[in-house]
């Protein structure tokens, strides 16, 4: 397991020290391979072994937004993550992306700390 | 007690409506206490005959407290149950319980808001989900802009279909001299509305108003003792998966495919039943989710079901009759306004927009990020 010390601290904040550590890892119950994300203390099942591995960070667009700000435009995500589960990000490379489009995760730091980001991979990112 | 055991059990018997639009100098709860004695007065009940209290807004973190403060009730029953604009509909369902079983007698549900005049935005008290903040979403557009673009990826929808919703609105609320926007809207005006979240633009939202509503329930055997037309309670039926949009299952198909079929079922009708449909529009999506999670229409066909007219006046289905959250009233939760409309239209009181031979109306409300649904069918005495 990844070395920082999370045994002290409940999931959201588990997951905010392992990125702050530069990780991007998410949970798995050991009983019935489920994954979950958002972090939580129990799966939908029921099962409340989770343990926590590393994300593979691959994934593929489900839906997306471009929000239009007078400060500016941005797009919100919601990303499949090969390993089924779904979670809310953005595409910071490109304006928007066809739904389908294949992505890869890397941590970016922001002024309000570090958050999981996606770019466009392989023919997608062409 | 069997599902069907409360069809037809309690009816609505004051229906009231204030501020609707703009209403400077009053405040939320002012505009709610306004709609109150409106329709507290219609039932030919007094302020002190209300023994149940149901009511939820998007400013008062205690809402029934400060119902029953202002309005100097000493309620038996109350229930604050807070699912957003689908919370009304929830509250026929809760109030038919309670009076079935004798925990109060004549219930009120309430509902306030002056958001427009007190700053022109939505107001919420929905706090941010921690695993969407940094993604800075914009609640709740950012969801529905979600929804929609999964829609269209799958389905084939198209922006003019969206537009063709927010004109059958329009239509309905030119028939409407309550609706707060009325006049010619055309489809190019529709299509080249300021882009707000892809593919939703400013004519693919609701409105932003002021306005408030109150009915009362009493069981039915004592509705027919009192002034008013009753509207008698069918059946209603609740259905709810997600808070967030990254936790709803499938972003094309919403729990009001179970809450309609719940409800539909307790009341003992089905879709070739209902004479109007009330869908809650808080966006244009929402119009075509909706018919086709509640059978309208196929899955992924709402599209192409609301082209040419089919849901504006005149047209084959008559859906939301008062201009809807897009072009009648948005006070911030607008389902009780969905159950002003289906009261108005089963009364025969709807004016230019009233449909012959309304009987049955089916009220859809939508709570959250397409999170909670609750569907509830009222009727006519010759529905029962």
């Amino acid at each position: 397991m990844k070395d920082t010390d999370v045994s002290q601290l409940g999931p959201q904040a588990a997951y905010e020290a392992y990125l702050a550590a530069g990780w991007f890892m998410i949970q798995r119950a050991a009983s019935t391979g489920e994954y979950v994300f958002w972090p939580k203390v129990t799966s939908p099942t029921g099962a409340t072994d989770l343990e926590w591995v590393e994300a593979k960070g691959t994934g593929t667009v489900y839906a997306i937004t471009v929000n239009r700000a007078r400060s500016g435009a941005y797009n919100v995500a919601l990303v499949e993550l090969d390993e089924g589960v779904r979670m809310m990000s953005t595409l910071p490379g490109v304006e928007t992306a066809e739904i389908g489009a294949r992505v890869t995760a890397r941590i970016e730091d922001t002024e309000e700390g570090p958050r999981v980001v996606f770019d466009l991979a392989g023919e997608d990112a062409a | 007690m069997s599902m069907d055991s409360m069809r037809g059990k309690s009816a609505i018997v004051g229906m009231a409506t204030a501020g609707v639009g703009e209403a400077p100098g009053f405040s939320a709860m002012e505009l709610l206490g306004q709609a109150a004695v409106k329709a507290v007065n219609e039932a030919g009940l007094k302020m002190q005959d209300i023994d149940g209290v149901f009511a939820a807004t998007s400013s008062h973190a205690f809402p029934t407290m400060s119902v029953v403060e202002y309005l100097g009730l000493k309620p038996r029953f109350f229930d604050g149950t807070n699912v957003g604009g689908s919370s009304f509909e929830m509250h026929l369902l809760q109030a038919t319980l309670a009076l079935e079983a004798g925990l109060c007698d004549a219930a009120l549900i309430c509902y306030g808001s002056n958001q427009r005049t007190a700053g022109g935005r939505l107001v919420s008290m929905s706090e941010p989900q921690w695993h969407e903040t940094p993604y800075k979403p914009r609640h709740p557009i950012t969801a529905y802009g979600l929804a929609t673009s999964r829609h269209m990826a799958e389905f084939g929808t198209t922006r003019e279909d969206l537009a063709d919703v927010a004109l059958a609105a329009r239509g309905w609320a030119n028939l409407n001299p309550e609706a707060f926007a009325r006049g010619p809207l055309s489809k190019d005006e529709v299509l080249s509305a300021r882009m707000i979240s892809d593919p939703l633009t400013k004519s693919d939202c609701c409105l932003v108003t002021d306005g408030a509503a109150a009915c009362v329930l009493v069981r039915a055997d004592r509705a027919k003792d009192l002034p008013g037309k009753p509207v008698y309670f069918m059946g209603a039926g609740g259905a709810n998966y997600h808070r967030s949009i990254v936790a709803m299952p499938d972003l094309t198909t919403t729990a009001a495919a179970e809450s309609g079929p719940r409800a539909m079922e307790m009341a003992g009708v089905s879709q070739k039943d209902i004479d109007v449909v009330m869908l809650y529009d808080a966006f244009t999506i929402n119009t075509i989710l909706f018919l086709e999670d509640l059978g309208f229409c196929p899955k992924g066909e709402g599209g192409r079901f609301v082209r040419d007219g089919r849901i504006a006046p005149g047209g084959e289905l008559a859906v939301n009759t008062n201009g809807g959250g897009l072009s009648c009233v948005h006070p911030g939760m607008y389902g009780l306004f969905l159950i002003a409309e289906a009261v108005a239209q089963i009364r025969g009181e709807a004016g230019e927009r009233q449909q012959d031979n309304c009987n049955i109306a089916l009220c859809h409300g939508n709570g959250g990020t397409l999170s909670s649904q609750c569907t509830a069918i009222l009727g006519s005495e010759a529905a029962l």
